[in-house]
């Protein structure tokens, strides 16, 4: 197995854990001594890798782009997750959970949304098994992701708006805790990505992780070996990164690399980039880094893309940064549009303000010629249209 | 558990009126005001907030209590301030609650140490729990004599809460309900969840906390638990009529019924 599962208590190194009131207590605790047992049975395995084949759609496409190969001079491949039904990594997560919330006899889902994929992803999975919805989103981010608000409404879910501080991501994770804690007997917190109190980080990274037993499986039938030199992934609670990366730790060769929002740079106050920035501190029930005053008040992040606005990131992030084992890095917003724009109209792909990020990395690295480099694409990018028509001047 | 904390319990079986508000609302340098006109108007202990950007476990009007003050400049630091002459003025048993961040940025142990300097008497950080509390804070507690208050809510089973009992030094918080703080729709009278506690004879006393506002939802706390703890209701008051000595009173008055 891998060397960075979190202890019992859900501690990777000093970072993770549970900090949750204790009116959260019997519910996370629940999910803590249940959610090994029940997805790790057969039958729970059996329905959850049908469910990604037939309903998902997995496994996702392995893509050699010929034009970023020429271009940075090495192999480049693209980790087609934007492929998946709703359009992201997000729903590999969501089916998981539904399964383990209906093991769990509950009734009632809701989950916090910031591009809205992941909300999309929750409703869409609601609705397949007849579970009722409600997704809290940013007010600015139901704004600027506006299709999405629609897509979770046509798909049955109640969406509300989260009118409290930075009105993003943040906002939106404590409205959905707050629902937690109003409604603990009868209702599944479906959190989106390896934040949270234990066992969330570790579940949704056990969900995730297929992206990279796929990878495993689809480079060495292309290239012959298993392990690429380079995987990178964008950054934001990071979901999509832990599962590139899960089955690459600790191989000795592939160097893990994520990256973050830096918004409109690192040092602009107007930043999400937290690993550069943060200090270690508690956010949404979980020790690791967070963007935050002296006095310990979270900072209110900024990307232009949704899905990295947030100023904390997983724990075990936290962990594979600081044992080395993985790299985070950042881009701006700038070089993210720019990276969508060209990976838009050189392979007629238009991804995710989010993905692009991971993207745009390449331009900060140089490589061996016959390195292997695999970029999980995380999303496409149709959510994100407004934004690029504004930015791209279309 | 402190002098003050110990005496109170001690003197005081029943009817326990406790007082939340947060540091620094509505104005920068209330907090030592408005605890001298708790004081005065006869509340027996009060806990003062220390306000939080992302406070978890409360509603709206912590909430925005909490904001108004972070703008107004409060932090850690300026309390302690605030509070250097605490003691000069009152023998009220006074109670810091908060979240875990803050305090961890100011260093946990300082933290003690500065309360033990002003006179703080107990802790309340609900995203606090009791493991990591036992594991790395207990000592410190108690080398500082400062009680730590733990919650337990209806959903709480009869072995997590004597587990509780146990780690507690000062008083049990029970949550009335369900819920994040300022939830007044309705008082949830649920008789069987108190009963259930006050038959457990817990070494410590019980305070019946979120949801009270007024003279009936006071009463009917009072009849399962030592007494209340009333935050959002004084919060809202505040807000209408002001931190003065009359306003402060006649809210107190009135609660009581
Ligand atoms: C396409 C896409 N990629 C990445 C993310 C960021 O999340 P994570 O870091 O958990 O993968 C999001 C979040 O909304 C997303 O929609």
């Amino acid at each position: 197995m891998n060397t960075f599962s979190p202890t019992k208590e859900g501690f990777y190194g000093e970072f993770g854990g549970a900090f949750v009131p204790e009116m959260l207590y019997p519910n996370v605790l629940e999910l803590q001594n249940r959610y090994r047992e029940i997805i790790e049975t057969d039958a729970f395995q059996k329905e959850f890798s049908e469910l990604l084949r037939d309903y998902v759609g997995r496994p996702t496409p392995l893509f050699y782009s010929k034009n970023l190969s020429k271009e940075h001079g090495a192999h480049i491949y693209l980790k087609r997750e934007d492929l998946n039904h709703t359009g992201a990594h997000k729903i590999n997560n969501t089916i998981g959970q539904i399964l383990v919330a209906k093991k769990l006899n509950k009734k009632r889902i809701i989950a916090e949304t910031g591009a809205g994929q992941h909300g999309v992803a929750t409703a869409t999975a609601c609705a397949l098994m007849g579970l009722e919805c409600v997704i809290y989103m940013g007010a600015v981010d139901i704004e600027r992701q506006k299709p999405n608000v629609d897509r979770m409404k046509l798909l049955g879910a109640e969406v509300v708006s989260a009118t409290s501080g930075s009105k993003t991501l943040k906002d939106a994770t404590n409205e959905a805790i707050r629902a937690w804690i109003n409604n603990p007997v009868d209702t599944h917190y479906i959190i989106g990505s390896v934040v949270g109190p234990h066992p969330y980080p570790d579940m949704v990274a056990m969900f995730q992780s297929v992206i990279s037993e796929e990878i495993k499986l689809q480079l060495k039938e292309k290239t012959g070996s298993e392990n690429p030199d380079y995987v990178i992934a964008c950054l934001g609670g990071g979901s999509n990164a832990i599962g590139a990366f899960y089955h690459f730790i600790d191989n000795n060769k592939t160097k893990p690399i994520a990256v973050e929002a830096g918004g409109e740079g690192v040092y602009s106050g107007k930043t999400a980039a937290t690993i550069a920035l943060g200090k270690k501190g508690i956010i949404h029930g979980s020790k690791t880094y967070l963007i935050q005053t002296e006095d310990g008040q979270i900072v209110e992040p900024h990307s232009i893309s949704a899905g990295l606005d947030y100023p904390g990131i997983g724990p075990v992030h936290a962990y594979l940064n600081d044992t080395k084992k993985a790299t985070v890095v950042s881009v701006t917003d700038e070089e993210a549009l720019e990276a969508a724009h060209e990976l838009s109209q050189k392979d007629g792909i238009i991804p995710a303000l989010e993905s692009a990020h991971a993207l745009a990395y390449l331009k900060k690295m140089t490589f061996k010629k016959e390195d292997v480099v695999v970029i999980n694409l995380s999303g496409r990018g149709d959510k994100d249209l407004a934004t690029y028509q504004k930015h791209l001047k279309l | 558990m402190s002098v003050r904390l110990t005496t109170l319990f001690e003197k005081k079986k029943s009817n326990i009126l406790s007082v939340y508000f947060t540091a620094g609302y509505p104005e920068i340098n209330d907090t030592l005001k408005i605890v001298k006109n708790l004081d005065a108007a006869g509340v027996d202990f009060i806990e003062i907030g220390m306000p939080f950007s992302d406070p978890l476990a409360d509603g709206p009007v912590i909430q925005e209590s909490s904001q108004k003050a972070i703008q107004n400049g409060m932090t850690i630091n300026l309390l302690f301030e605030q509070l250097t002459d605490l003691r000069k003025q009152t023998q009220i048993p006074v109670v810091l609650m908060g979240y875990l961040n803050p305090v961890m940025q100011y260093g946990e142990e300082a933290f003690l140490s500065k309360c033990a300097e002003v006179g703080i008497d107990g802790l309340i950080l609900p995203d606090l729990p009791m493991e990591i509390y036992n594991q790395d804070w207990k000592v410190l507690t108690k080398k500082f004599d400062i009680s730590n208050i733990f919650l337990i809510t209806p959903q709480s089973s009869e072995e997590r809460i004597k587990a509780i009992d146990n780690a507690s030094n000062g008083f049990v918080y029970v949550v009335s309900s369900n819920s994040i703080t300022g939830t007044n729709k309705k008082f949830d009278r649920q008789a069987e969840y108190y009963n259930s506690i006050k038959q457990m004879n817990l070494k410590n006393p019980t305070l019946i906390g979120f949801g009270i506002h007024d003279s009936e939802t006071f009463k009917e706390a009072c009849q399962y638990s030592n007494g209340v703890i009333v935050g959002t209701a004084f919060i809202k008051h505040i807000s209408k009529q002001g931190i003065c000595k009359d306003s402060i009173s006649s809210f107190v008055v009135q609660l009581k019924g």
